[in-house]
């Protein structure tokens, strides 16, 4: 590991995007990402990789279709209403099959919204977004490091699955600045990629990428192919993490920024004799459903907290089969709740005043 | 323990960069930091803040409520920071542009007026590194050295002249405590 640098977590995503191999990058600005394209702008061409600014979101993921199918690492980020013009994108290059990552620093919406963080887009990463029977395996980092771990490890995945990648951050994790330090990665060996079209010169089968099956028996097919994919996704990659939860009474679920506030809240709960713990979903998709439902066995109460009107909380409840009750609190707009705030809500659930 | 802190003043008076050699410093000390700006629809001459916490383990929130010391480095900036330090806190108040006496009496206030002091050392630039100063005399979150040597590491080579003057500057600032 490199020594410990001071890096805004939008910096820090694009330096741990070139430790990982990322060759091209394609971006348009947009608040709160805009550092992670200033800062590859001048890193990227240091060291002979490829930083282009697009006309749009839209001509930015097409890039990115392009790009993919020829078999580099590749990536692109947004925010919010960007995000949202990349789902045809998305669904097309899932539906191909290829390989990128894509990051969404999101922030208040719907619609233009506000520039201040938010999780608001939780339902769209995690259920589709675009059309199509497809998934993004979607990660939460909660911290500036996290971010770079997870980054790296999203270029892994989706070469793993020849599928796209989301990184799912908020407007603050993108601002903050926090000690991170980057894994040496000289020697890692990048997988081979003998389905990408590099141009035919007849050692090998020709290597058609497309979205497009009129033939309805093969477009089943096809998707069935997909479905095994996502089952291998569903049974591997669940990643979660817990705070105090042994002793606990009270779980919190939260990811991402509002993770980190449940902790504090937590630790102040434990102070006045309160014993709550956290649930941190690291994947958002595949949801870590199981270890989530273990927490469940023990008679508990769950709290989902989140920047949005409630949109984790129905896979909380899924988890957790109805078996225990889950209250929910959530700030919106791009507001940030504080942990004071969540653990008034704690008390008032310990102390019976709030319905499930 | 844990130190948190909220810089505020106008744009341009380097508050976002008072917080930024802060966390450096402390982050070389082998402490736990993390720095958030105030992000937004900002305007030039507009207010600017930013949060920094110091700990000796994993920090939680980043975002704090009640911080235990605020830097005013203008009125708006006391005005509305004042009423969130933590009761037995500090306060930090540019006294050289903060022209009211501030109302709490369970804070302890240090007045330092950083803009005149910075002016007398010719910059008046400098004026966020004597109110810096000021500040971890005040809390002792990290040893001058370590500022200072956070500052060498951090400003860029054309601007490492200017060294010696923030280092005057920082013990001017320590030395009105």
């Amino acid at each position: 590991m490199s020594e410990k640098l001071l890096m805004r977590g939008n910096e820090a995503l694009g330096e741990a995007a070139l430790k990982a191999g990322c060759q091209l990058y394609f971006a348009y600005p947009i608040t709160p990402q805009s550092e992670l394209p200033e800062y590859l702008s001048r890193r990227m061409p240091e060291i002979d990789r490829v930083f282009l600014q697009a006309e749009s979101e839209i001509a930015a993921i097409n890039m990115v279709y392009g790009a993919a199918g020829a078999g580099v690492r590749v990536m692109t980020s947004s925010s919010s209403p960007g995000i949202s013009l990349k789902q045809e994108g998305l669904s097309y290059i899932a539906g191909a099959q290829l390989p990128c990552v894509i990051v969404n620093m999101s922030r208040g919406g719907p619609g233009l919204g506000s520039i201040q963080p938010a999780q608001s887009d939780y339902f769209q990463a995690t259920k589709g977004g675009g059309h199509g029977d497809y998934h993004l395996i979607v990660l939460a980092p909660a911290s500036v490091q996290e971010i770079v771990d997870l980054t790296i490890l999203a270029f892994d995945l989706a070469d793993k699955y020849r599928n796209p990648v989301m990184i799912m951050g908020d407007g603050l994790l993108g601002q903050m600045m926090e000690p991170v330090s980057f894994p040496d990665r000289s020697d890692v060996v990048l997988p081979e990629k003998p389905w990408a079209t590099t141009g035919y010169t007849g050692e090998r089968p020709k290597n058609i990428i497309r979205s497009l099956e009129l033939q309805p028996e093969r477009l089943e097919a096809h998707n069935q192919k997909l479905q095994e994919k996502y089952a291998d996704m569903i049974a591997t990659q669940k990643r979660s993490d817990e705070y105090l939860t042994d002793d606990a009474d009270i779980v919190l679920i939260a990811f991402g920024t509002v993770a980190r506030i449940c902790r504090s809240a937590i630790d102040m709960a434990r102070e006045k004799g309160i014993k709550a713990g956290l649930f941190r979903p690291i994947s958002l998709w595949p949801f870590p459903d199981e270890s989530l439902a273990k927490l469940g066995d023990k008679e508990r109460t769950f709290l989902t907290v989140e920047m949005s009107c409630g949109q984790m909380i129905e896979d909380v409840k899924l988890a957790l089969e109805c078996r225990r009750p889950v209250h929910f609190y959530g700030r919106v707009g791009g507001i940030v709740p504080s942990p004071e705030e969540v653990l008034d809500k704690i008390e008032q659930i310990v102390a019976g005043r709030c319905e499930a | 323990m844990q130190y948190e802190f909220i810089f505020a003043g106008f744009g341009g008076q380097g508050v976002l960069l008072m917080g930024q050699m802060l966390a450096h410093a402390a982050m070389d000390e082998g402490k736990k930091v993390s720095w958030i700006p105030s992000y937004g629809p900002e305007m030039r001459g507009g207010t600017a803040n930013c949060t920094v916490i110091v700990s000796e383990r994993d920090i939680g929130s980043p975002v704090v409520g009640s911080p235990s010391c605020v830097v005013a480095m203008n009125l708006p900036s006391l005005d509305k920071f004042e009423d969130v330090v933590k009761p037995g806190g500090v306060l930090v108040i540019n006294s050289s542009l903060v022209t009211r006496e501030p109302k709490r009496e369970d804070v302890t206030v240090v007045k330092v007026p950083a803009t005149d002091m910075a002016n007398e050392l010719g910059n008046v630039r400098v004026a966020n590194m004597v109110a810096l100063g000021a500040v971890i005399e005040a809390t002792k979150v990290v040893a001058p050295d370590s500022l200072v040597a956070a500052l060498k590491k951090n400003l860029p080579p054309h601007r490492q002249n200017l060294l010696p003057l923030n280092r005057e500057a920082i013990d001017k600032g320590r030395s009105s405590v």
